[in-house]
């Protein structure tokens, strides 16, 4: 449906998009992930024929949107990150502008009517956009995209200001529109992608850092199982006894103390799950178990160490797997984390 | 592009910027036009028209300060930039909807001449030697030949300020660097007067706004004014066009 191919955008010296590639299939929700100013919006705006690219094609459902914007914008619904709302306007007004404007071919009322109801602004349709709230505003920006039933619909950080109903509603929405159009979603937010995209790309200073299914990049986190283990007992025997213990391959005692009971870091082996046998054995040995958290499910240590490695990777040769590399990073994030976390639990003692 | 002509339309109207415009511009012609006719005994509008074009210095910038640098503000252009609508597009629609307000006030002030053919009907009746008298009242050729030229005119400076505001986020800046631009080239064509050198005299008048008023205020429809006029508006339009082009190749 969408397809960018060493795509480069220049400004001056400064390389805001530096050669990227990727496409997207109909039907699919790609999350573009990424810090600010790594170079989102700006593929966003190209995309959709704001800005022009310095080099690269971009086709959207088969039309060059470089050569032939005209058509190619008619596929299109796009929402920037600030929504392009005439404040001085009902919300009415402006939707009919935008059908105008699109030269939408649908059933005037109908289709406005249904589009209100998607987004949940049919009680404010008659008011004044400059009284609206933000989240009102960004739903209203949110219809606007959806006028004429474009194929392919663009969201600029949809979610950024609202409230957390807001964004619950908002996301929800987006993975309801995914059933039947192309969505793409920018967003600097790691549970907004979990939650709703089928596919994260991940982009760094104007560079493409991942391109994996979501399921992938959470698996990757998964295959290694680490957990915090609270323990009551004496520190050094049990830490020796979890070093020693098979299917674990890694063990720490944490700085923390709960009474009589220390908290340890363990990593069991990949495909063990050592909760219940070391359960058993802890028993054996009296030494109650009083709580266990399972650690390494956020995307965030994922995003931070991708982005931060992406320097070394381009040094690396041959090409290593993106889970590898997130599982290693995951792990020296973390180490990094609890030590330093150790550090300065000693010093506040 | 129709479509971007009518939400210009009502975002005039919705504001009270249109208001403003039409009040200040029928308050000035009326006045004036009693000062200059009127109150000096004459049927002579050509003073009237003169004064006109100069009140357009303060006139025009009302209409176009905003034209783009609120959509630029409001980050809205990126709303019409997305949508399938060619930038020429665009700025065109955006041309014809300052223009019809102009044009739509200038004809509706037309109505500041009806006393004036008034009066001189009730002095012909009550004249007894109608035959001389006949050459009273306002000559309509004349009349429609300044409002033609003042469309024109005021065309030229639509083109202008439209310009000037795609320059600009802010419709302060824009507003008075409009006013400058016209009021200078106005007073370029009065400038002329006091240069001896025949070359800059030329060069000044080809530039001059006013000096190509002059046929159309006796009443000649002068096809190459109106060709000049013209090629005014487009340059204009095409380096607003430009603008927007630029700004896409960053």
């Amino acid at each position: 449906m969408i397809k960018i191919d060493h795509l480069i955008k220049r400004y001056g010296t400064n390389y805001a998009v530096d050669d990227i590639s990727f496409s997207v299939g109909e039907g699919e929700i790609v999350g573009f992930l990424g810090p600010n100013g790594a170079g989102k919006s700006t593929t966003m705006n190209i995309l959709t024929g704001y800005l022009s690219a310095t080099s690269g094609t971009v086709t959207v459902g088969g039309i060059d949107v470089l050569e032939n914007p005209l058509e190619a914008k008619k596929l299109i619904g796009f929402l920037p990150e600030q929504p392009p709302l005439y404040l001085d306007m009902t919300v009415e007004e402006y939707l009919n502008f935008g059908y105008d404007l699109k030269n939408c071919k649908l059933n005037r009322v109908k289709h406005l009517r249904e589009i209100c109801e998607v987004v949940k602004i049919t009680d404010v349709y008659h008011r004044v956009i400059r009284n609206l709230s933000k989240g009102y505003r960004q739903r209203v920006g949110i219809a606007q995209a959806l006028i004429g039933n474009p194929k392919i619909i663009i969201f600029d950080e949809p979610t950024v200001g609202l409230d957390p109903k807001q964004i619950i509603e908002i996301r929800n929405l987006i993975r309801n529109l995914g059933r039947d159009h192309t969505v793409i979603l920018s967003t600097h937010i790691l549970q907004e992608v979990q939650a709703v995209c089928d596919r994260i790309v991940i982009i760094n200073k104007g560079k493409i850092v991942a391109d994996e299914l979501t399921e992938n990049i959470t698996r990757a986190v998964d295959t290694k199982r680490r957990f915090n283990v609270k323990i009551a007992g004496p520190q050094r025997e049990v830490l020796s006894m979890l070093k020693s213990k098979p299917g674990i391959v890694y063990a720490e005692a944490l700085a923390e103390r709960d009474g009589d009971a220390y908290t340890y870091m363990i990593e069991s082996e990949v495909g063990v799950d050592i909760r219940k046998n070391l359960f058993y054995t802890l028993a054996e040995k009296n030494w109650p178990m009083i709580g266990l958290e399972a650690l390494g499910m956020s995307l965030e240590d994922i995003f931070i160490t991708i982005v931060d490695h992406s320097e070394e990777k381009k040094k690396m040769r041959g090409r290593v797997s993106v889970e590898k590399k997130v599982a290693q990073s995951v792990m020296q994030a973390t180490a990094e984390k609890q030590s330093s976390a150790a550090t300065d639990a000693q010093e506040s003692e | 592009m129709f479509a971007i002509y009518k939400k210009e339309m009502r975002s005039y109207f919705i504001n009270a910027i249109g208001y403003v415009y039409i009040a200040v511009f029928l308050a000035i012609s009326a006045f004036v036009c009693c000062f200059t006719t009127l109150q000096m005994q004459s049927y002579d509008v050509s003073t009237y028209f003169i004064i006109m074009i100069c009140a357009l210095v303060v006139l025009i910038p009302l209409l176009t300060m905003k034209l783009f640098s609120e959509e630029r503000k409001l980050r809205t252009e990126q709303l019409l930039l997305t949508a399938p609508v060619t930038i020429t597009g665009m700025v065109v629609a955006k041309f014809f909807a300052a223009m019809t307000m102009f044009a739509g006030t200038v004809l509706f002030s037309c109505i500041n001449f009806y006393p004036l053919y008034k009066l001189a009907d009730e002095a012909r009746a009550a004249d007894e030697y109608a035959e001389i008298t006949s050459a009273l009242g306002p000559n309509t050729a004349i009349l429609t030949g300044n409002v033609i030229g003042i469309l024109l005119v005021g065309a030229a400076f639509v083109s202008v300020g439209l310009f000037i505001s795609a320059l600009t986020e802010n419709q302060l800046v824009a507003a008075v660097s409009t006013m400058g631009i016209i009021l200078a080239m106005i007073v370029i064509g009065l400038l002329k007067g006091l240069i001896n050198n025949y070359a800059i005299r030329f060069v000044l008048s080809w530039i001059s706004v006013l000096d190509r008023f002059n046929y159309f205020s006796y009443g000649i429809f002068d096809f190459n004014a109106l060709l000049y006029y013209i090629s005014i508006c487009s340059v204009f339009i095409f380096l607003t066009i430009r603008v927007y082009e630029k700004r896409r190749w960053g």
